[in-house]
């Protein structure tokens, strides 16, 4: 699968509060949710200027603070294809995994790439190509147990085969 | 092979003897744990892979303490979500409004958790649990709905970083100074993914709440788990309330860390974490003209009792400033009650100060004392993101009880030695 879209750029350490700010969290909808990811960011009207398929890329740590999974549900539903980070913060990246959001580990691509580049992701190998400047990448490899949640369908379908 | 207390617990769960960093590992859960926030996405999926039966009643908790009592109508929703499936599967720990407490606090005073525990929760400050020297770890609400079903998770065995502590601490020097010292030195990732193992002399006299504090703020810090090893001190906290029988581990003296990071607290002065991330640690003497507009007391991390006696210590005969609103939150009803009868209301409310019922509230921005536009706030919680206590543009700052009730005091932020 290919992932096709516009980067926004984001700092180092953007927080679980920046995400999906806590005074949205009275409901789990997806649709609700995603009305207002990245509101707190530096970008707070990034679901004003996103079209669907875009993709965050960020600096270290992307997810930090809490581990509401109504982050990766908002960035999810929101359109954005994929995360594109130098780090992720643990509970943030077993979510996305357990969940279904892709994301990927590539400190080069996210030093280089500029905000409004045009990007293209290949999911299986990770393979990520800047259309714009032409250059391309290779993030960290997936550990062999996250690609069995992938493949399984997530977490929940995984644990359906286990427990069957 | 010589392995740490992290490592030893881990082990113990998945039935080797013994595990290595790095390993993947599917370990029983002793206490899974979720609230109003994060319980109803997992009791959603729950349903969706259809299953009909948790795995042990007596082992799931159901805390509704972020935005209880119910700040709004959606809240309410979401509340009754939790009642509605813990009465439907008789889970015997759901906590009411009227017998619950903040999370954190709640399940070590009741003996929920305990020693030589494997604790998961969709919480991220469920890590508070290793300062009775547990594995306790938060999560997402997938993973509790996964392991509401089967009774256990899967986990990369992390590696170890050892924290030593050494010196006599000063006056208003506490747990929560070590910790947020801690952070200021490695960073919001510097135990990305890693165990934070607090050892030495200042933690052996550290009483139980103080350990609390710094467990708790591990995830500050990026790490899995904070941990103690148990001793005299945990034995005494567990003796009259451990539900279920503790287990003593300790780490081997040839355990292997990825790093020791050594720390002279007889220097310590009390620490602030300034906006807007928990790194930004500075000692309270160098802030010297922060106005603040609101100072809380209470939260996972300094809800305790001990933390309240503090900030009553430091109020006692003093008034919160004119322009100040000062809001006390004791974490559990078994504190507030304790505190009522120690008199320590009296203090906080001739001091002008709220007292507010059990809630995380305003820790996490939900309710009990959001923040306006361009507003600051002084706190004893965990966190000090963008918007974290309200607006965007508002700041809080993070401290222990005793600052927190000073600066209400002076208005800025400030120290109890500066009170007349």
């Amino acid at each position: 699968m290919k992932l096709k879209g516009k980067a926004w750029k984001f700092g180092a350490d953007i927080d679980t509060d920046a995400i999906i700010p806590a005074r949205y969290l009275n409901t789990s909808d997806p649709v609700e949710l995603a009305k207002h990811c990245m509101e707190d960011s530096k970008t707070p009207d990034f679901m004003k200027r996103m079209t669907k398929g875009d993709i965050i890329v960020a600096e270290k740590n992307f997810g930090c603070g809490s581990s509401r999974e109504h982050a990766p549900i908002a960035i999810k539903a929101a359109g954005v294809s994929c995360v594109v980070a130098k780090t992720f913060a643990r509970i943030f990246y077993r979510n996305s995994f357990n969940m279904g959001l892709p994301i990927f580990e590539c400190p080069e691509a996210v030093d280089d790439i500029k905000e409004g580049d045009t990007l293209e992701v290949d999911a299986q190998s990770g393979k990520i190509k800047n259309t714009t400047t032409g250059k391309t990448y290779q993030a960290n490899a997936i550990p062999p147990f996250m690609q069995e949640l992938i493949a399984a369908g997530g977490l929940m379908e995984w644990v359906k085969k286990k427990v069957a | 092979m010589p392995m740490t207390i992290t490592e030893k617990i881990l082990a113990a769960h998945c039935g080797k003897k013994e595990v290595a960093p790095g390993e993947l590992i599917n370990a029983k859960v002793d206490m899974v744990l979720a609230n109003d926030i994060t319980a109803p996405i997992a009791i959603q999926e729950f349903r969706r892979a259809g299953a009909k039966k948790v795995f042990d009643k007596n082992r799931i908790a159901l805390v509704p303490d972020h935005f209880t009592p119910n700040k709004d109508i959606n809240s309410a929703e979401q509340a009754k979500l939790l009642r509605e499936f813990s009465k439907e599967h008789n889970l015997t720990n759901y906590f009411e409004v009227g017998r619950m407490g903040v999370e954190h606090a709640l399940l070590p005073e009741q003996g929920i958790v305990v020693s030589g525990d494997v604790v998961i929760g969709a919480d991220s400050h469920t890590c508070t649990y290793g300062a009775l020297g547990a594995f306790a770890t938060g999560v997402g609400s997938t993973d509790v709905a996964a392991a509401m079903i089967t009774g256990e998770i899967w986990f990369k065995v992390p590696e170890s970083i050892k924290f030593v502590y050494y010196g006599k601490l000063r006056k208003w020097v506490s747990g929560k100074d070590m910790i947020l010292r801690t952070i200021g030195d490695i960073g919001v990732d510097g135990a990305l993914y890693k165990a934070m193992e607090f050892t030495g002399e200042t933690i052996d006299r550290l009483d139980m709440s103080g350990r609390l504090t710094m467990a708790n703020m591990a995830i500050e810090a990026g790490g899995k788990n904070g941990i103690i090893v148990p001793d005299e001190t945990t034995k005494a906290y567990e003796d009259d309330r451990a539900k279920r029988k503790p287990k003593y581990y300790k780490s081997d003296k040839t355990a292997v860390y990825v790093d020791i990071r050594e720390y002279d607290c007889s220097k310590l002065e009390p620490q602030v974490a300034c906006p807007h991330l928990p790194e930004n640690t500075k000692g309270v003497s160098e802030l010297t003209n922060i106005k603040i507009d609101q100072s809380i007391v209470g939260s996972c991390t300094n809800g305790r009792i001990e933390d309240l006696r503090i900030a009553a210590k430091v109020l006692k005969g003093h008034k919160v400033h004119p322009d100040v609103r000062m809001i006390v939150i004791p974490a559990t009803q078994a504190i507030y009650r304790q505190a009522m009868k120690e008199g320590l209301f009296d203090i906080f409310l001739d001091a002008q100060a709220a007292v507010s019922t059990p809630t995380c509230g305003p820790c996490l921005g939900g309710h009990m004392g959001i923040l306006a536009k361009g507003e600051k706030a002084i706190a004893t919680t965990n966190r000090n993101f963008v918007g974290r206590m309200g607006h965007p543009e508002s700041e809080v700052y993070l401290s222990n009880p005793a600052i927190a009730a000073a600066s209400a005091v002076l208005g800025r932020i400030g120290s109890p030695e500066e009170l007349k």
